[in-house]
């Protein structure tokens, strides 16, 4: 094996003639889709969040239908549960790991030092935090509006004949299913904001999970007539009236869910492109 | 070319780069010499903009680092610390890179090759030795066919063969027109491939300077000579560029400014006796040392002395 120094780096660069070489949106968007994918934390945990979303929605219909048959009273969690809302069972679950994995694909740049190659090819820096958001944000949605979808035509299948299965023609089914990916999507981006900004895992993913989570318990400390103006502009709650079926009072219409979800995530990008480019890498 | 004008950088009150003025040409080995914690690392990283200067500025072939369209174009930079993510492939991570400017696959195999890791190159980057993982720094550093490369300690942890390999390889980019910076804490190391040697100390710049230069500097060539009437042979001695000292009471002198041969010469033309005549060089690196004395950072408490 000889390594002693083949050194010609300036005669063969093949392809510099015909595409200069040249650093834009576009490639940075192709840069950031292959680091997603050349590594397997991204495989591990997008199968988890599909995972999670088929899983619990099918063995929640299965639940239900085996209540069902016995001919017992129903249990009151299940009491006006139809195949949209069982199928949903495993959000919460799907979020956690659609959110966790998008705190890494930023943090996990600062905590490994790649973060330094990254800006040295791309100096001026929120290309990458644009590209990172939008191309991990356009996959949590796909992930989590297709395992949605598939959870959605499993419960149905379990649930077949029964008097609360519905069918993907009824009114707002698609469209909350769709809002599931988006919802999903969203709190990616937010997981990409919050591990830029913060550059470490166990703090991005303790804000992610305290946003989420825990808040909404939180508020029941609050005075009661703040708790019910407050709750509904909270971000986990905001994000789940995007795929609500009915409209319970106290809650925002899907599309202002959206419109609320959005702004939260533009804060919290704001706040990771200001982190970005004021602070050394 | 880099060049740096009044460049500081503080951290709170620690101030790590100091009012940093210098300038690196193409065509040369520049060598960036100073102690650990001189500030070195803290320059290379304000010249590809991961810093930002608390005051003064640096600038890559006439403009800031993040003003060009291609980055990587204009600088290969090998910095101290690991900037890989472990979990990816050689080949994987150089890609990431590539895309980021539309260099071509066949690029990254070329300089897969030239670093030699064509073996390793499909394997997760966390499992690399110390020395596989500066060749992959050094990959992706010369990755874009860098008008300027920058190295930050390169043949840390390289065995024989490898520092060779890159001594060879720095002389070869600068041969075809390169600027070459590349920084260490070893002289002799650097006396081996550097034409050019800044050297710094807690921050600031203490020589811009060639080698030779730098050993001039540092006291030059002094010859030891004894003689049986040493006032007399100073006498003898004296004259422009000649510096001699001596003890009084002792029969030996320094001389600096003549050679051995001179000396020996001038003392057998008015016939006085010489008992010794010694040429001392100063080795780079103490010229190294004498210069960064009062600026090295961490002294190592003096030798343990042995228990009584």
């Amino acid at each position: 094996m000889s390594i002693i120094a083949d050194t010609r780096p300036a005669e063969t660069a093949p392809a510099r003639a015909t595409t200069p070489l040249r650093v834009t949106g576009r490639r940075v968007l192709r840069s950031e889709w292959a680091k997603l994918w050349s590594l397997r934390s991204t495989w591990i945990t997008l199968g988890l969040g599909l995972l999670f979303l088929l899983a619990f929605g099918t063995i929640a219909a299965l639940r239900y239908k085996s209540m069902l048959n016995s001919g017992q009273p129903m249990d009151p969690d299940f009491a006006d549960a139809t195949s949209y809302s069982l199928a949903l069972f495993g959000v919460p679950f799907a979020l956690i790991a659609l959110g966790v994995l998008g705190v890494l694909t930023a943090s996990g740049e600062y905590t490994t030092g790649m973060i330094r190659s990254t800006l040295a090819a791309v100096p001026r820096r929120l290309p990458v935090l644009w590209s990172k958001a939008a191309v991990y944000g356009v996959l949590a949605v796909v992930t989590g509006a297709v395992g949605a979808l598939v959870g959605f035509l499993i419960s149905n299948g379990v649930l077949s004949g029964a008097a609360n299965s519905m069918s993907l023609s009824d009114g707002g089914v698609l469209r909350g299913l769709l809002g599931v990916g988006v919802y999903l999507g969203l709190v990616g981006v937010i997981g990409v904001a919050l591990g830029a900004l913060l550059r470490s895992t166990a703090g991005g993913i303790s804000a992610l999970v305290g946003t989420f989570l825990l808040v909404p318990g939180l508020m029941s400390l609050l005075p009661k007539s703040w708790r019910a103006d407050l709750t509904p502009y909270l971000p986990s709650n905001a994000g789940e009236s995007i795929y609500s079926l009915h409209h319970v009072t106290g809650t925002l219409s899907a599309g202002a869910g959206l419109l609320v979800l959005l702004g939260w995530t533009a804060l919290a990008l704001g706040g990771a492109a200001y982190r970005l480019m004021r602070s050394d890498a | 070319m880099i060049e740096a004008r009044q460049l500081t950088k503080r951290y709170g009150d620690k101030t790590a780069v100091d009012g940093v003025d210098f300038t690196v040409r193409p065509g040369a080995v520049t060598g960036f010499l100073g102690p650990n914690g001189a500030g070195k690392s803290t320059t290379m990283r304000m010249i590809i903009g991961l810093d930002s200067p608390t005051s003064g500025t640096v600038t890559v072939n006439g403009r800031r680092y993040a003003q060009h369209s291609a980055p990587l174009h204009e600088v290969g930079a090998l910095l101290e610390a690991r900037s890989i993510h472990p979990g990816r492939s050689a080949f994987d991570h150089l890609m990431v890179l590539a895309y980021t400017h539309g260099i071509s696959r066949a690029r990254v195999t070329e300089v897969i090759e030239m670093t030699g890791l064509q073996s390793v190159a499909r394997k997760r980057a966390g499992a690399f030795s110390l020395g596989m993982g500066q060749r992959l720094g050094i990959a992706a550093a010369l990755l874009g066919d860098p008008r300027t490369v920058m190295l930050d300690e390169p043949v840390n942890g390289l065995d024989p063969e490898g520092v060779l390999w890159i001594r060879n390889l720095l002389t070869g980019l600068a041969a075809e027109g390169r600027t070459v910076f590349v920084s260490s804490h070893l002289m002799s190391e650097m006396a081996l491939v550097a034409d050019h040697l800044i050297v710094v100390g807690r921050g600031r710049v203490l020589a811009d300077t060639t080698v030779p230069d730098l050993v001039r500097q540092a006291g030059g060539d002094t010859v030891v000579v004894a003689a049986a009437d040493p006032a007399e042979l100073r006498r003898v001695l004296a004259g422009p560029g000649v510096e001699i000292t001596g003890q009084p009471g002792s029969e030996q002198l320094s001389v600096t400014g003549l050679s051995a041969r001179a000396i020996g010469l001038k003392a057998a033309e008015h016939g006085l006796a010489l008992f010794e005549l010694t040429a001392k060089s100063v080795s780079l690196e103490e010229a190294f040392m004498d210069l960064t004395k009062e600026s090295v950072e961490y002294h190592a408490a003096s030798t343990p002395a042995r228990a009584a």
